[in-house]
Parts: structure tokens; sequence; C-alpha cells
């Protein structure tokens, strides 16, 4: 790794870091904002994935979608109170292009309930398209593919 | 402690008593009675199967099946248990097999219809040990499970009573399953959610029409659906089955209905949304039905929620767990913009759906509150005492007609 390469993936680390923690400070009126305005956000299983089915359980075709996601989290549906922790690791670029970088990380998902009650709630991977703008490095594309096909009771913050 | 009989409230079926979500006892005779019983569960697909040897995994409530498109182009249906000691047949959750089904513990093969093909070392080694000449391969298959097929989908009952499944449900619920399922369907993905309730408390959710609009806001406040809009339950006579459905459009005007649903606290007037893109939707139909949620007893679901067209099937984990498996369709004929509709709509629904992100975690709450309460009832009062087909949503005629179907299987 030459010295703008060790650049490029601290910038990426630093990307990742902030996106876990927008999501695990209650902070999600933020979340959109690491996406450009066209992107694609798409949660599915590994099942799904590995079968090419394109159904997503999440599926946004705009940030606007996602900007509407927060606002019916915070003001239409019903769900406890929860927190999430997001562990994001193995940050790997696995395609250099021009305008875009392929970016493959794992993550860990421990959710806490209001009681206490914690459990690990999602394992997977996100495989990115990463754009760089004016205002730094954005996801253009995110699909999250959790390992598990289950969903422990309902999928309401975002991954 | 013995516990006692459990005696039906003298109202019916407009009480039902919470010892029901929670009885260990009342949950193995249900697995026995209605899962075991004369009752047609959803297996597949019958397109999810092409080929010969395509096989998959499910379950009649507890109980593991194996579904395969046998050599002779039918589909089958076997318990996954091995004749020999039991063992798991199909590990995999589905997969396709050249040379039948072969136990792994033993190496026991059956052909695709559950036949005992072969048995390893029958003969025994050198003339020693092996089978007795008395063993009789053909009395020692799988299990075999009826099957039938409606619409494409693929039933399965392990009772030789349970009529024809057209019999079964009848022409009114048939019609409204062949509304939805017109052409060769597609599988677009599937999910599952784990519930942490009695299978019973989601059957019940999804049968109750007077909660749609009140607990899903998103609902409500988009003017997706409300109890103004012109709309109804269809209920089979014995009650088992059923099926909601909704008119779009505005039902009654949009002032009248705000003024309805002024003081409830669903409905946020000055919510709009920024991308309303994922809910552009067609009249695929062409019968102005937007909404139609149809179940089959005891655990089957259709739902169309405009063209979001999903499968759920509600699978008993114990007293206290539910498995809820939802598979989403298109159909082959569907153009690129169909299938990009169908995906934008299923925000609506599943674990993380708009619209019924709610469901997953209600019946949880009933689960937690009735802790205690398990001599006490609910109250099923809305639209009367009976269970007969009415032209409004503001009824639960629909949940009613499930406890006369459970308690006749079950007899109480």
């Amino acid at each position: 790794m030459n010295l703008p390469e060790i650049a490029r993936q601290l910038e990426l680390e630093n990307l990742y870091s902030d996106y876990a923690a927008c999501l695990d400070s209650d902070a999600i009126e933020h979340w959109p904002d690491f996406f450009v305005e066209d992107c694609l956000y798409r949660i599915t299983s590994a099942e799904n994935y590995e079968a090419d089915l394109p159904l997503g359980l999440i599926y946004a075709t705009s940030r606007a979608m996602l900007k509407d996601r927060v606002s019916a989290l915070r003001r239409a549906n019903i769900y406890e109170p929860q927190r999430y922790r997001h562990l994001i690791a193995n940050i790997r670029i696995q395609r250099d292009d021009v305008d875009a970088l392929e970016v493959a990380a794992n993550f860990l998902v421990v959710r806490t309930m209001q009681d206490g009650d914690m459990t690990l709630f999602a394992a997977g991977r996100y495989l990115d398209s990463v754009v760089r703008g004016v205002a730094g490095w954005h996801f253009a594309k995110k699909t999250v593919i959790l390992d598990s096909r289950q969903i422990d009771t309902l999928l309401a913050l975002p991954l | 402690m013995e516990q006692q009989a459990l005696t039906w409230p003298k109202e019916g079926n407009a009480r039902v008593p919470y010892r029901v979500f929670v009885d260990p006892d009342l949950y193995q005779t249900e697995l026995d009675r209605i899962f075991l019983g004369a009752n047609w569960q959803y297996l597949a697909l019958a397109n999810e199967l092409p080929e010969p040897g395509d096989y998959k995994t499910s379950f009649l409530g507890e109980t593991p099946i194996i579904v395969t498109r046998g050599d002779d182009g039918e589909i089958h249906a076997m318990v996954n248990r091995c004749a020999h000691r039991g063992n798991l047949v199909c590990l995999k959750a589905r997969g396709h097999t050249t040379d039948g089904l072969t136990c792994v513990y033993h190496s026991w093969r059956y052909d695709l219809s559950g036949n005992l093909q072969s048995v390893a070392f029958r003969r025994g080694v050198g003339g020693k040990g092996g089978m007795p000449d008395s063993f009789r391969p053909e009395a020692h298959g799988l299990q075999r499970v009826r099957t039938d097929q409606f619409a494409g989908l693929v039933f399965g009952t392990l009772s030789p009573e349970a009529p024809p499944f057209s019999d079964y449900i009848g022409n009114l619920i048939g019609s409204h399953i062949g509304r939805v399922m017109r052409g060769k369907p597609k599988i677009l993905g599937t999910t599952s959610q784990i519930l942490h309730n009695n299978w019973k408390l989601y059957f019940e959710n999804v049968k109750d029409t007077y909660h749609a609009s009140l607990l899903h806001s998103f609902f409500t406040t988009f003017r997706v659906s409300r109890l103004t809009n012109k709309g109804g339950v269809g209920i089979a006579d014995n009650g088992a089955h059923h099926f909601s459905y909704t008119y779009g459009g505005q039902g009654a005007d949009q002032a009248t209905s705000d003024a309805a649903y002024a003081n409830i606290q669903s409905l946020h007037a000055d919510y709009r949304l920024e991308d309303p893109r994922f809910l552009d939707s067609v009249d695929e139909i062409g019968d102005g039905i937007t909404i139609q949620i149809l179940s089959v007893f005891p655990n089957f679901v259709l739902q169309q929620i405009h063209n979001s067209i999903v499968l759920r099937l509600v699978l008993p984990k114990g007293p206290d767990k539910t498995e809820l498996q939802w598979t989403y369709i298109g159909f082959e004929d569907d153009d690129a913009a169909m299938t990009e509709r169908r995906l934008q709509q299923a925000n609506l629904v599943g674990p993380a759906g708009y619209v019924s992100m709610e469901d997953g975690a209600v019946g949880g709450f009933i689960q937690r509150a009735i802790k205690g309460g398990e001599a006490e009832c609910s109250v099923l009062e809305m639209g009367g005492f009976d269970h007969a087909s009415q032209d409004t949503r503001t009824t639960e005629a629909s949940v009613r007609g499930f406890w006369q179907a459970y308690r006749q299987t079950m007899g109480l």
C-alpha cells in the first residue's frame, strides 16, 4: 500500500465509523446524508442474494425515500424503544473504478431493548459502491446482506 | 399442578380465554388435531419445483416435510423422517437430487415419492449380519403426505379425511384466491420473522380488519386504507377461512373521512412523503379492489396490497413462539416496470414494512400482558356476535369465524 492508498483506506474506515455512530446514537435524521441523491439502498438475505432474487426488506431508490423511512420511523411506525450497536470491520476495496469504489465490509449489530434484553440481532456484510464528492465519500449503492433469513420481531431502525 | 379442562365462556366466539395462548397441553393438542389433522396447509408453489428431482422442505405444524417433483412429473410430499431411526432425510432447505433421497445416518435411500429403494448392507457382510429375510422394504417408506393444488399453490395434509382442497375452502374463498393468482407465479424473494407470541395471536391479527388503520398509522396518514373506504369481509360458512377487501379511492369524501379519524392517534394530516413513487400502483386485476387479505385455516395467508402479492405461512414453534414465513411473488408475464413496482411496494410489508412491522410486535405485547390473566378473556363484539360475511371492515366477524373453526376442531 502506498501513502495515497493508506490515506484512502483511513478515509473509508472513517466513513463506516461515522455511519455506525449515526445509526447507534439515535441520529437517524442524518442517515440519508451518507448517500448520494439517486442512491440505491437495499436490505436482503444471503439466501435471496445468492439465488439472485431482487427482493429488498427495505428498498429505496433515492435519498428522499431514505428520508421518508426516517420520518415514518419517527412519526408513523410503532415499535419499542431500542438501540443498535454496529461493529463494522474487514473493510476491503473489491474494485477500484475511476468514478467509484466497490467496498465490502462485515457487520455485527447487537440490539438492546428498553428492558435490557440484548440479542445479536444481525450479522452480515455490506456490498457498497462508494463515490467521492466535494463533501467527502458517500454511498451510491448499499446492499445489506444478512447472513440469516430470520428477523427477530421486526426490523425498524436501518442497518 | 393439574389444570382443569378448559370450558369455553358462555358468550361463545365473542370471548377468547387468554389461556389458549399459553397452555402447553392445549398447544400439543393443536399440533395433533389442527396441524396433523384434516386441515390443508401451504407447502410450496408448484412451479418453484419445475424439474424432476427438485425438492424443498417445509412443515405441517412442527413436523418436517419434504416436497418433491417426482420422476413422474408430479408433486409429492412426505414426512422428513427416515423410516429407520427417525433421522432428517433432507438437510437442505431446497435443492436438486439425481439419485433420490438418502438418509445420511445409515444410507437408506428413497425415491422421490418416498418408497424405500435400498438399505445399506441389507444382506450383511460375508454372510453375517444384515436384515432378516422377513424385512419388507415396501413397508418402510417415508410417511406420505396428501397433496392437492389450487391456482399454482400446493397444500398438504396427513389426514385421509380432509375433503379435496377446493371443497375445503369452498367457492367464495376459491374465487378470491383465483382473483390474485392469475398467472404463473415467480418468486421475488423470501424472508421470515420470529414472533414471540402464540401462532393464534398472529392469525387473529390477519383476520382483524378493525385494527389495520388504527395500529398502522402509515395506512391512515397516506389514505392507503381507512375504514371509511368501501370494503368488507367474506367468510366461509364454517368460519374457517376469510378474505377482507378494500376498494381504492376515497370511499367517503376526504373531509368526512378525516373527521372520522380526527381524534385517533394514527392520523398525521401534515405528514407528506418526499418521494411517494413507491406507492405508485396499477389496478392489475381491474376490479378496483386495492387490498385483499385472505386466510385459509389454519395458517396460510394470501396478501394483495396494491401490487404487492405475498404468501405468508404461520408456523407454530412452541406455545409462545411463531415463525412467520413470507414469499413475495410476481408473475412470469410481469414487465420490468411491474417487477419494480412490486419491489417498491414490498416496503409496505414484511418485518420492516411500513404497514406491517407493528404486527410483528403486537402479538408479543399481548403475550406479555396476559401473564397472570390466563383466566380472563378477550372481547370480540365489533360487528355483533356471529361470523357471517359483512360489507364493512369495522367488525371482528372473521376473527370470531377463526374461533368457531378452532373450537370445532379442538372440541372446545
